[in-house]
């Protein structure tokens, strides 16, 4: 830590020292950098390893798999497949409704110039310190009276506590950026104000829209706690329960339990390979706002 | 930043509407204008404001409510939840259980975000330099952030299994271990091995956030420090650390926030155990509420978990803005 940045540039008088320097010191970062990889990655790579071994290798998982066998994943499809698709199923619901609740709100935050604009706000900012278990244990009941336990809607509707107010603060910091010109120029042709924002505003803020889905997507995916609290059944259960439930029990079968995992970590995988610069702006941007 | 720009292409979009009207009268009808603008777009606020209403500001006042009910299963078939003024309170706080849940909320928190972020920094601050596939290991850095907690937390607790672990595996072939230490199941190493599971989880976010603090730093400044001859440790006391500061709060409160009420990685790891050596205020007021049936007790533990939450912030902002006034 020490040795952070070094501003030293070599002096411009000596040319070949520093020309040496920069073509051979870059490949060893990139191996140091590749190292801190590797280490924070292994219990991924270790995942992935046991999901496809034989079942009851336990006493001497190999360090490779080196004979791939699928035995793991068509016990977790079998045990688990109709729990993937209810997740698959809460979170599209989750995205959908997160969107359409918060983009407009987003665009009221950042386009007016209102005396409840500061408050709403930090509204938004302290809801985050609410925690889970809080609202868990007063929708219970609340789901219990209205008939939402063990339902797909009640899962939704709970789940986007994460999804609505992040999709707020990222959607606002990007609608802010789109000059209120170009609103009123809209307006000036005649398009109504919900006109305007559905033919102006929400294309224009395509980015932000989707990097606002994906991290919904994740965060609903991802959910354990209200999974836990308010199914009771086996009829809506989401995979991260499943995947709890495999714990609970004695674990004897370790290559379904990690296949499970496996299966359950694609959507961050595949989001993390093919919309990286999503992924990095919300990132950055859903904390700083 | 960006807030300055967009105010000021605002103004700039009323000037060029009321341009023709005088002084005085284009001063009300700006307004005038702000006004009904404000109340019309309150519309497009509303789904969003009655949605977090009831979902965290119901969850919430219901809590307090809960917190002074005797509210159990039969409350689910009579009805009836009788107020019982502090008894939940007094119940939870005199447990056995609650010191040692204290306790372990304040370790699990302090540790966990002393090592993501001491870890965090020091990994940002490496990537700093410029070398091949920096961006692309970067990025491949956040994937332990984005999988779902409950799948780490079942990943790690094969890898720390007593018997057939990899990592007791490991240290036996080094000799690093003389019999096979129950990371999870000893009740001296379990509250470690989970605050360690936890940094792991963290220490990409932190990354993250703190790369891109690094990166706002003008390169100017550091080439001016060297001219004044601080460069390496000095550098970072004097020029990094000072303007990263801001980025360090946001990356500590949101930390801390989270970490206060994380149930995942507990439950997944460990369930609170052995012997409650692992048991945090969130993990007991889930069991007190969904194990035990007591959403009264549950409730009023949850509610102290609200104040602990906000007592953790409320410190940490104070003590920054006094060293930034210093």
């Amino acid at each position: 830590m020490t040795t952070v940045t070094h501003p030293s540039v070599p002096p411009a008088t000596h040319p070949p020292v520093h020309r040496r320097r920069s073509r051979r010191r870059p490949w060893g970062y990139t191996a140091i950098g590749a190292l801190i990889l590797a280490v924070m990655l292994f219990p991924v790579y270790w995942m992935v390893n046991v999901s496809l071994q034989p079942a009851n290798t336990a006493v001497s998982t190999p360090w490779f798999p080196t004979h791939l066998n699928f035995d793991g994943y068509a016990t977790a499809l079998s045990q688990q497949g109709s729990n993937l698709l209810t997740s698959l199923v809460v979170a599209v619901g989750s995205v959908v409704f997160s969107l359409v609740i918060a983009s407009p709100a987003a665009y009221a935050l950042a386009h007016v110039d209102a005396r409840w604009v500061g408050p709403v706000l930090f509204g938004i900012l302290i809801s985050q310190m609410v925690p889970g278990i809080v609202v868990a244990n007063a929708l219970y009941s609340a789901y219990n009276d209205l008939g939402l336990l063990n339902s797909i809607p009640g899962l939704i509707l709970a789940d986007s506590t994460a999804g609505i107010p992040f999709a707020i603060l990222i959607l606002r910091a990007f609608m802010g950026n789109i000059p209120a010109s170009v609103i009123e120029a809209a307006r000036v042709d005649g398009a109504g104000r919900v006109r305007a924002f559905v033919s102006i505003v929400l294309p224009m803020s395509r980015n932000a829209l989707i990097t606002a889905g994906l991290f919904t997507f994740l965060f609903t995916w991802s959910d354990f706690l209200f999974a836990l609290t308010l199914t009771t059944t086996e009829d809506v259960r989401p995979v991260t329960l499943g995947l709890y439930q495999y714990l609970g029990a004695h674990v004897s079968d370790w290559n379904a339990v990690m296949a499970t995992a496996t299966l359950a970590s694609v959507p961050a995988l595949v989001l993390l390979l093919v919309a990286q610069r999503y992924i990095a702006t919300g990132v950055t941007g859903g904390a700083v706002k | 930043m960006a807030d300055v720009l967009r105010r000021a292409v605002r103004t700039k979009g009323h000037t060029v509407q009321a341009a023709e009207s005088a002084p005085e009268g284009r001063r009300l009808g700006k307004l005038g204008k702000r006004g009904r603008r404000g109340q019309s777009h309150l519309l497009f606020l509303l789904p969003a404001l009655a949605y977090m209403v009831a979902f965290f500001g119901y969850p919430v006042v219901k809590n307090v409510v809960m917190g002074f009910q005797h509210y159990t299963t039969t409350t689910f078939y009579t009805g009836q939840a009788p107020w019982v003024g502090f008894t939940n309170y007094r119940a939870v706080i005199s447990s056995s259980v609650f010191d040692k849940a204290l306790l372990n909320t304040v370790l699990f928190t302090v540790g966990s975000i002393a090592g993501q972020f001491l870890t965090g920094l020091t990994i940002a601050l490496f990537f700093r330099r410029k070398f091949p596939l920096n961006g692309v290991l970067r990025s491949l850095l956040l994937l332990p952030w984005l999988v779902p907690l409950i799948v780490s937390s079942a990943v790690w607790r094969w890898i720390l299994d007593q018997d057939n672990g990899v990592l007791n595996r490991f240290l036996g072939a080094l000799h690093l271990v003389q019999d096979r230490p129950g990371w999870l199941t000893s009740t001296s190493l379990a509250l470690f091995a989970v605050i360690v599971v936890n940094i792991w989880i963290g220490i990409p976010f932190n990354v993250a956030i703190l790369y891109g603090g690094l990166q706002d730093i003008p390169e100017e400044l550091y080439e001016a420090a060297s001219l004044d001859g601080a460069t390496g440790w000095r550098a970072f006391r004097y020029v990094t650390w000072p303007l990263l500061r801001p980025v360090v709060s946001v990356v500590l409160v949101l930390g801390v926030v989270y970490t206060v009420k994380v149930l995942d990685v507990i439950l997944g790891l460990t369930n609170g155990g052995p012997a409650n050596a692992t048991q945090t205020i969130a993990s007991q007021s889930y069991q007190l509420s969904f194990q035990q049936f007591d959403f009264g007790q549950g409730a009023a533990l949850g509610n102290i978990l609200i104040v602990i939450s906000l007592v953790f912030a409320v410190l940490y902002l104070r003590a920054n803005r006094r060293a930034v006034e210093q």
